[in-house]
């Protein structure tokens, strides 16, 4: 597992002899790859990202509250939204990404790199999938003339696929990130456990939203 | 972290080289300290606009008709008065009260304080800056665009601030950059308040558990949850808002709306929504602002009175508690907007059950001045000062907690009062503590100590003279918005009291240069700053003032006892600081 790497590492900063143990660069080491620089151990990256998830789930918990009170408000001319039936199918790929990075992890985890990165490479490939369906269900519902502004019901909808689309492809950006720069030894197994709770977590997001536009509708 | 090599106490590593080059070094430096004093000097900046405008709403209700210079048509229109309301709202608020206290003091001195060399993520800290003085820039672009600066308070409450400018001067182009403004200021703090809590996770120096941080890292430290768990909220509405007013969408704005005879073409939406979204966000944020005052404010007092804090533990379990039930009682602030009595009651119970946690901080305040060897150094006073303030707005939050008075002191200037003491003042009183207190290690010179006598005193007596008569104006029922109150009849006989208020506040706002000329002047001049000039024991003094680049000059510290070890008996100084190992305690023979 990446942890074990991660834990290594730590026991190397902590006895100095890791590399770069011997200071710190002002560098800093926020994207995980930067010269010459471990001074932070790397658990304070997984915790870094466990912070970053509850306040995106802050976030999107404040468009949820919203939607439920919108949604129920007297007079609130709310015109329930016949979700597009692409979703479906987006949201199968975006499960079957999660899967695809399970697999690409326990790759990295039993040093097999090649599958590590082919598997990677599908789960970044699953992801724009994802994105353009998301597009396509836009497109459709554009072309029945259903806009942001149209209904209440539709300006939720563009809301929460625009909000999580954008923290998808924040995402996919992270995909790419470690399948062709993140290199380094130490810190690629922290980068690769950090990118994959955080794409677990846009997959369950989704999933989450996706249920509430259905069902509470 | 047992496998540490310790070599004297603490674990040496190479010393690091400061970067070179001027912009690398101070503008887009990625050390904390300096982004701490970025963060600081952007606080005075805004504090400076923040007080010029309220001199000016001052001046305004007393002399509504004088003529003015610089305002077009010459006489101040009530909009106008309405952009001055907001915008010194707004800048006080977000650039100043959350700003100096965590970006500024936290920044510099979180990490030093729990033996750090440096956030944990550096480049990040330097964006939030960066992000922050983008929102600055913004909010004060507002006063120059078409229309002016937005005239619907801090709060931006809908309709009003939905609609565009068919509401008002300012509710154009001035109130959308006030969006994109708070809006980006949300970034910048998400990003702050993750940095700050995987630093203390997961940065701190051997020895340094939860129990021996200094009350000041615990009050950084909750601010950042509160800030992580309340900004994401506050932007998601601001991006809601946005829509509204550029989209057309119909979050926040009703239907059948008529503004200026024109009816609106919106449906169905919901005014109180963004009262709750806002107010989720803007009660936390008022411990967001004091909660660094009152970790402040402990680690001075402690440190003046020569004693321990008084119930650390009780302390840093009651920093927690306002925390949490700060998230619980946001409805508290909408308690005339028609919402059912039986949430009133639960709010009203929630917000009074604050008095148990901010007592316990009160009672312990005491019982560590208590029978202490009180030094009255410029830092204690402002420590004192904020515990009289935080008191005496306080009490007056419990009158405000209760919905049956609430309904008539509503929006009147008692409010005004009770916030402006407990969040406002007090906070800028714990803001001076620490400028005071820290100047020293920040510089490298002391800052002059007449001179923070007189400051004091003309702050401290000012700020009451300000505030207090504002309760009075408040029960007779005066209106906080209220740009003329001598043309309303019932309110007209008690222009004296604003007389009175106004004067009192050209003299404090005079009184903050003694501030400033000796926060400049003691910059250049001050006498150099030993080590640890006020004997004190956290970890910031164990390294010169000011700290080298790692902040210990290629040591890293460990700890071996709690921050606050004043008069220990049986020890030859009156403190033993916490990286002191035990075998190396001075004792009485």
């Amino acid at each position: 597992m990446p942890s074990t790497i991660v834990t290594e590492e730590i026991e190397l900063i902590h006895s100095g002899k890791g590399p770069g143990g011997g200071g710190f660069s002002g560098d800093g080491g926020d994207s995980g790859d930067s010269s010459g620089s471990t001074r932070v151990p790397q658990r304070a990256y997984i915790t870094g990202m466990f912070i970053a998830l509850a306040g995106i789930l802050m976030f999107f918990m404040a468009f949820v509250s919203a939607y439920i009170v919108r949604k129920d408000m007297p007079n609130s001319a709310w015109i329930p939204l016949q979700v597009p039936r692409i979703l479906w199918l987006n949201t199968l790929i975006l499960v079957a990404s999660s899967f695809t990075l399970a697999r690409a992890h326990s790759r990295f985890s039993a040093k097999d790199d090649e599958g590590f990165r082919h598997w990677w490479a599908t789960t970044t490939f699953l992801g724009v999938l994802f994105v353009a369906g998301q597009i396509l269900a836009w497109r459709q519902l554009a072309a029945l003339g259903i806009f942001l502004a149209s209904n209440p019901s539709s300006s939720f909808f563009y809301v929460f696929t625009g909000a999580h689309g954008v923290h998808l492809l924040g995402g996919i950006l992270a995909l790419l990130f470690v399948q062709f720069r993140a290199t380094r030894k130490v810190t690629r197994g922290t980068a690769i456990e950090v990118v994959s709770m955080y794409w677990h977590f846009m997959d369950g997001l989704w999933v989450f939203l996706f249920l509430l536009l259905y069902l509470g509708r | 972290m047992s496998s540490h090599a310790h070599a004297g106490g603490s674990t040496v590593h190479a010393p690091m080289a400061e970067p070179s080059g001027f912009i690398r070094k101070y503008i887009f430096s990625v050390d904390h300290k300096v982004i701490g004093i970025q963060y600081f000097l952007l606080a005075l900046t805004a504090v400076v606009i923040g007080i010029v405008l309220s001199l000016l709403m001052r001046f305004h209700l007393v002399w509504p008709n004088a003529t003015l210079p610089f305002v077009s048509g010459g006489q101040m229109s009530q909009e106008q008065y309405l952009a001055l309301v907001t915008m010194h709202g707004t800048i006080m608020v977000f650039f100043v009260l959350t700003t100096a206290p965590q970006g500024g003091f936290g920044n510099y001195f979180l990490p030093i304080q729990i033996g750090a060399p440096d956030m944990a993520f550096p480049r990040l800290n330097m964006l939030s800056f960066w992000v922050t003085f983008l929102a600055f820039v913004c909010i004060v672009a507002a006063f120059v665009v078409p229309g002016g600066a937005p005239i619907s308070g801090w709060t931006g409450y809908t309709p009003l601030s939905g609609l565009g400018e068919i509401t008002g001067p300012g509710e154009g182009w001035g109130q959308t950059l006030w969006i994109v403004s708070i809006s980006l200021f949300c970034l910048a703090s998400l990003l702050g308040a993750l940095n700050f809590i995987a630093t203390t996770i997961d940065l701190r120096a051997p020895g340094m558990s939860l129990m021996r941080m200094p009350l000041t890292v615990w009050g950084w430290f909750v601010t950042a949850i509160l800030g992580l768990l309340a900004f994401g909220v506050l932007l998601a509405g601001g991006i809601l808002l946005l829509l509204d007013r550029s989209a057309h969408t119909s979050f926040f704005i009703p239907a059948g709306l008529v503004v200026n005879d024109q009816l609106q073409a919106h449906s169905g939406g919901s005014p109180l929504l963004w009262q709750h979204l806002f107010w989720f966000f803007g009660h936390p944020e008022v411990y967001i602002a004091i909660l660094p005052g009152m970790g402040v404010a402990s680690h001075v007092l402690s440190t003046f009175a020569r004693k321990p804090v008084y119930g650390y533990r009780a302390m840093a379990y009651a920093i927690c508690a306002i925390g949490f039930l700060g998230f619980m009682v946001w409805g508290h602030h909408m308690f005339v907007s028609g919402m059912s009595p039986y949430s009133g009651f639960a709010f009203s119970v929630l917000t009074m059950s604050i008095g148990v946690p901010s007592a316990i901080k009160t009672f312990n305040w005491l019982g560590t001045l208590w029978g202490g060897k009180i030094q009255f150094k410029s830092p204690m006073l402002f420590a004192l000062g904020f515990v009289s303030l935080f008191v005496s707005g306080g009490l007056s939050g419990l009158f405000l907690a209760q919905p049956a008075v609430d309904n008539m002191l509503h929006a009147t200037y008692y409010v005004v009062a009770h916030f402006h003491l407990v969040m406002g003042v007090a906070a800028i009183f714990g803001i001076f503590a620490a400028t005071y207190f820290w100047f020293p290690k920040m510089f490298g010179r002391m800052m002059n100590e007449p001179l923070g006598k007189i400051h004091f005193w003309f702050t401290f007596v000012g700020a009451y003279c300000i505030f207090m008569p504002m309760h009075f104006i408040g029960i007779a029922g005066g209106i906080r918005r209220y740009a003329d109150a001598s043309a309303v009849g019932f309110l007209a006989h008690l222009q004296p009291v604003h007389e009175f208020m106004t004067i009192a506040a050209f003299i404090t706002g005079a009184a903050q240069l003694f501030f400033l000329f000796n926060f400049f002047y003691s910059l250049k001049f001050g006498p150099k700053a030993s080590k640890n000039p006020w004997n004190a024991t956290t970890l910031e003094w164990d390294t010169d003032s000011p700290p080298p680049i790692d902040n210990f000059g290629g040591h890293y510290p460990s700890v071996f006892r709690g921050p606050y070890e004043f008069s220990v008996p049986g020890a030859a100084d009156d403190f033993i600081p916490q990286w002191v190992e035990p075998s190396q305690v001075a004792r009485v023979r």
